[in-house]
């Protein structure tokens, strides 16, 4: 469990960072490491050259865009979970990031583990990027080229795999604010604390509209629009939608019936969240 | 008079190390950086990534340039070593049943027959270099087909080893009385088949080994991760063709065992010592987590069919059980595990009429060794679902049968007719199961436990209760052998040769010596496991340890105060029965001025004629002595110490009962702890919490085995989930915050503390208690263990398709 060697730099600019990248085709950014570094040491991942961003200043910010857009939340690549999961602005911008950031690992991850990075590793069974997905966030990178956004929507193209250039940093996600009236939830069941969820889902209730979105169904994280569908119906009306598969956790029937006990949980539960805030 | 420490809850003495991270284990041996003369070299090891393939041709030509690399070795150097290093690796517990035994070669020699089988060893500058190295082996394999799990072993349509026919590596049958017989003339008959998968013991610190060869000494040192120092020494002496005299063996601190290191020589404790020899180097392997999955070993996979006969009360009158044991590739540690189950299986009960036969089975998969309770898991599973099929059967309380099949308490020495693991006689030698069976019922409320389910079933909610029962041969033989020195600082050194991997033995075997000999508890420091102070021992497995080891402490601390008492008699001129030994004073019974400290004592036991300080000018020959007798009597030996050895004329057995109250969550079949109750008999306690540490560890991991972890093989021979990402072993989060502990105290009658070993125990009846808790809970037959949620999913799903 020792990583094949690797070239490491470790850039005090992004424009380093991606200056560096673009000289080596197999360069990976290391960003918290909580993901890459096992890979490495168990040597399912080789690259020429790891790309530290960890000493570019900058990065790590959590800021409200209270003009901008939907007032949403902007999280720096650098922003630790655990930085994000404690931020009374996003919790109160957006809740639904704060939700899902508790059931992402364990603390000792957290505190290490960037949320930026965890998106843009592009796992279906990570609890971030079907957040993204779901509210309609969105990915900045820089690259070559200059600057570029990467809407949640464009930015999963397959399993572990990403839109983002193999010479662009990602340097923030944007999640938008919860609007007005509206409520968010999110639930999943996993087998022991912290372990990626068997399934888990997010469900998001503005007015009329119902949108769930779910990890580990999928290759790719996986959003259905539930609006208009009876209570009753929920879960079988997702489960038109998404495919569950088979693994030596669970098999693809049981992921469905969790699908179906998460749809409708967490949709009740985010209406109710609806109604308090609208209350308020 | 001093308080008695035996019985006390004294605080563990090794705690404070652990837990400021000064423990010493084997990868802190030798650290020295790469680059200074003395530096460590480091191993890794090419393994087979086929579960069987015959090996055509290995290409080490590209490793040999590779700047950093030493030596790299495969099956065709071994005999460069030694000749008898080219052999199979020992079988180390031969058996006449064992007909087909076969182990492997320290490196696979023309044949690999599972994934993670040693093939080649390198030893470079460091682990990373040794890594690509090995990554840039080559091996041609011809692919012969995998018999992975017990179906495909019993089908034999392929064959693990081409000379062991139908991969039955053993087919062991033992009977009392004509249990078909009982059975064909019982009033009722039922018939039950059960599997239990694999899992493994997972010891936080992995396999380990680093090896220095004194070339000016001729001597071999080694320091190992090892539930053995004497057997690795005997092993790795006879291998590198050594005298035992030549080979020092020591086990610093070990990251628990579990079982897993009982088991030995591992191919890397013999590599490593060969390669540090030819090359006249230090040279260290470290165990990484994949590799342990794949290379250590692994245990509890069985198939198990019962039949059984009995009365209207639910009296057995016949028990028939034949099983299937899966042993993986080879049998290194002969047939303890399934010998265990086919014996421990009778619990606290008296079938009358019992046969048992069981095969074991050769399959494409790690070895299977020991793990904590070691086959008593899945005999205690077969027992109790029986008792719990039983019941159903009759409609009675699952109490009440047990009751009514237990050895009574009188009935004791029970012997059980059958051949033991340590082969002696099954007999039974103290227990008293009905009050034990009063206590677990009161602790868990199993009276009132039908109103509850009734209260939870209103609420739409499932709850169900468990019992198990079992009986936990402990403490077996040979022998082990202990030694007290008392310095002349006062302090008491304690050796005993068996090994610590966790346990707290330096604390339980200070209380035995500090009550034995009045010295003070922080007087004693004890050494464990390390053949220069103790080259007489056997190991730490099978709930040995107090039994055997704090036996024979307490035996030699005894001879130790019988010298002291000598000598100090003489010095304070009075008799020894006027005597006492108190804070570590020997003081005159009644005249407390009169008195001589142990390190006093130990001076005069030496006969001087050098000074070297102040103290020793007492028993200089000008100070000390009767002129007219010798210096050193002739029945007598100088320094003030004492040695023996405890060998028992067979185990003792423990018992207990575990009982657990379990919630099942009706829409996504999550299996919750509501209650775990422990009663728990191990004679007399040494130190009660931690015993109760060892069931409390016991029950963590039963709850891993029996809700969360298994082997996931697949048909390959490949193992799909070896990493503790996949490999759910439970965190603190998964086991219930409170176990509730009731102790009995049976004394033992085998020795002279009247104690039980304890260290298995909390893990036995873990697949017993689940599986009916949940079958109560569900009202569904549960026959397969581990359960998760989503297999009770399905079972749900194909009741209710039959219904």
């Amino acid at each position: 469990m020792k990583p094949a060697p690797f070239d490491y730099r470790r850039p005090e600019t992004v424009a380093e960072a991606v200056a560096a990248l673009a000289g080596e085709p197999n360069a990976k950014v290391l960003a918290g490491g909580q993901s890459l570094v096992p890979l490495l040491s168990m040597r399912l991942a080789a690259p020429a050259m790891l790309v530290d961003i960890n000493a570019i200043p900058g990065l790590d910010t959590i800021a409200v865009e209270s003009d901008d857009r939907d007032g949403g939340v902007r999280v720096g690549a650098l922003a630790r979970h655990s930085a994000v999961l404690a931020s009374d602005d996003v919790r109160r911008v957006q809740p639904l990031v704060t939700m899902a950031l508790s059931h992402v690992a364990h603390a000792t991850i957290r505190n290490r583990g960037t949320t930026v990075g965890s998106l843009v590793h592009a796992d279906a069974a990570a609890e971030m990027p079907v957040v993204l997905t779901l509210l309609g966030g969105s990915v900045d990178v820089e690259g070559p080229g200059g600057r570029r956004t990467i809407p949640a929507s464009e930015l999963y193209v397959g399993p572990l795999e990403s839109s983002v250039g193999h010479d662009e940093v990602a340097v923030s996600a944007y999640f938008p604010g919860l609007a007005p009236g509206a409520g968010v939830a999110f639930e999943e069941i996993a087998r022991r604390h912290g372990d990626y969820a068997l399934v888990g889902a997010a469900a998001l209730v503005d007015g009329e509209t119902v949108r769930v979105g779910y990890l580990s169904v999928s290759d790719v994280p996986a959003v259905v629009d539930l609006t208009g569908v009876a209570d009753a119906d929920l879960g079988e009306a997702a489960l038109a939608q998404l495919e569950p598969l088979d693994d030596i956790h669970a098999t693809a029937d049981y992921r469905a019936q969790l699908v179906r006990v998460l749809t409708g949980r967490v949709v009740r539960s985010a209406r109710q969240h609806a109604q308090r805030e609208g209350a308020q | 008079m001093t308080t008695k420490l035996m019985g006390q809850k004294v605080q563990r003495v090794e705690d404070q190390r652990f837990l400021r991270g000064q423990g010493r284990y084997v990868d802190d041996v030798a650290v020295e950086p790469p680059g200074s003369p003395r530096s460590v070299l480091h191993a890794a090891v090419l393994r087979s990534p086929h579960a069987h393939a015959r090996i055509l041709d290995i290409d080490v030509s590209d490793v040999l340039d590779v700047e950093g690399v030493h030596a790299v070795y495969t099956y065709d150097d071994l005999a460069s070593c030694t000749p008898q290093m080219a052999e199979p690796l020992p079988l180390l517990i031969p058996h006449p049943a064992l007909t087909h035994g076969r182990t492997q070669y320290a490196l696979a020699k023309d044949e690999v027959n599972y994934v993670g089988e040693a093939i080649a060893f390198v030893v470079a500058d460091d682990r990373y270099l040794a890594e690509d190295a090995v990554s840039r082996i080559r091996v041609d394999y011809e692919f012969l087909t995998p018999v992975v799990g017990i179906d495909a072993a019993r089908a034999a349509t392929a064959l693990v080893h081409d000379d062991v026919p139908g991969n039955v590596g053993a087919r062991m049958e033992q009977t009392v009385g004509d249990a078909p017989a009982a059975i064909a003339k019982a009033p009722h008959r039922l018939e039950l088949d059960l599997t239990v998968e694999r899992s493994a013991c997972m010891p936080m610190e992995g396999r380990g080994t680093v090896a220095r060869w004194d070339p000016d000494l001729s001597r071999l040192q080694l320091w190992t991760s090892t539930q053995s120092s004497t057997g690795v020494r005997a092993a790795v002496a006879v291998k590198m063709g050594l005298d035992l005299g030549q080979v020092d063996v020591i086990t610093p601190d070990v990251g628990g065992g579990f079982g897993v290191k009982i088991n030995h020589p591992w191919p890397e404790e013999l590599l490593v010592p060969m390669a540090a020899r030819a090359l006249g180097r230090t040279v260290k392997f470290t165990e990484d987590r994949r590799e342990h999955f794949i290379s250590s070993a692994h245990e509890r996979g069985q198939v198990q069919h019962i039949e059984v006969g009995f009365d209207d009360d639910g009296r057995l009158l016949g028990l028939d059980v034949e099983f299937w044991h899966d042993h993986g590739a080879f049998t290194p540690y002969g047939l303890i595990v399934p010998i265990i189950t086919s014996t421990q299986l009778l619990g606290p009960y008296k079938p009358q009429n019992y046969r048992v036969v069981f095969e074991s089975l050769y399959t494409n998969t790690v070895i299977v060794t020991p793990y904590r309770g070691a086959g008593r898991p899945q005999g205690c599973y077969a027992m109790e679902r029986t008792m719990d099929a039983i019941a159903k059967y009759l409609g009675k309380d699952r109490a009440d049968v047990r009751a009514v099949n237990f050895i009574q308490p009188d009935e004791f020495p029970y012997d059980q007719g059958l051949i033991f693991q340590d082969g002696r006689e099954l007999e039974y030698d103290s227990g008293d199961y009905p009050a034990s069976l009063e206590k677990i019922k009161k602790l868990v409320g199993w009276e009132e436990f039908p109103a509850f389910k009734a209260e939870m079933a209103a609420q739409g909610r499932k709850v169900g209760i468990g019992l198990a029962c079992y009986v936990e041969g402990t403490g077996v033989g040979p022998y082990e052998g202990a030694h007290v020195h008392i310095e002349t600082s006062g302090r008491v050194k304690v050796a005993t040769g068996l090994t610590t991997q966790g346990q707290g033995h330096a604390t339980v075997f200070a209380q035995l010596v500090a009550d034995e000999l009045g010295c003070s508890f922080e007087d004693v420091e004890v050494v464990t496991g390390d053949t220069r102070r103790m080259p007489y021992a056997v190991g730490t497995f099978a709930s040995r340890a107090a039994v055997m080891s704090g036996s024979a402490i307490h035996l030699a601390a005894k001879r130790a105060k019988e010298k002291v008492l000598k000598i100090a008699a003489e010095a304070l001129e009075a008799d020894e029965s006027d005597l006492q030994i108190v804070g570590g004073v020997v003081s005159v019974k009644g005249s407390p001025g009169t008195s001589i400290d142990l390190g006093t004592v130990s001076v005069l036991s030496n006969p001087l004629r050098y000074a070297f300080d102040e103290k020793s000018k007492a028993a200089t020959q000008f100070s000390v002595g009767d002129p007219g007798k010798p210096p050193v009597a002739e029945d007598d030996e100088p320094g003030l110490e004492g040695k023996d050895f405890y060998s028992p004329e067979r185990a003792t057995f423990a018992s207990g009962m575990h009982a657990v109250i379990v919630e099942t969550d009706p829409e996504t079949a999550e299996i919750t702890i509501l209650k775990y109750a422990v009663v728990h008999d191990c004679g007399h306690l040494i130190n009660p919490m931690i015993v109760e540490g060892q069931i409390h560890g016991g029950v963590a991991q039963g709850i891993g085995g029996a809700l969360y972890e298994r082997m996931a093989y697949d048909d390959s021979g490949q193992l799909l989930n070896a990493s503790f990402m996949d490999f759910l072993m439970p965190y603190v989060t998964e086991i219930p915050d409170g176990i509730d502990i009731d102790h009995l105290e049976t004394p033992s009658p085998l020795n002279p503390l009247g104690i039980k070993g304890a260290g298995e125990a909390g893990v036995i009846p873990s697949a017993a208690v689940f599986a009916a808790a949940i079958e109560d809970a569900e009202g569904i037959p549960i026959t397969a263990m581990p359960i998760s949620p989503s297999e009770l999913f399905t079972l749900r799903h194909s009741r209710e398709h039959s219904a």
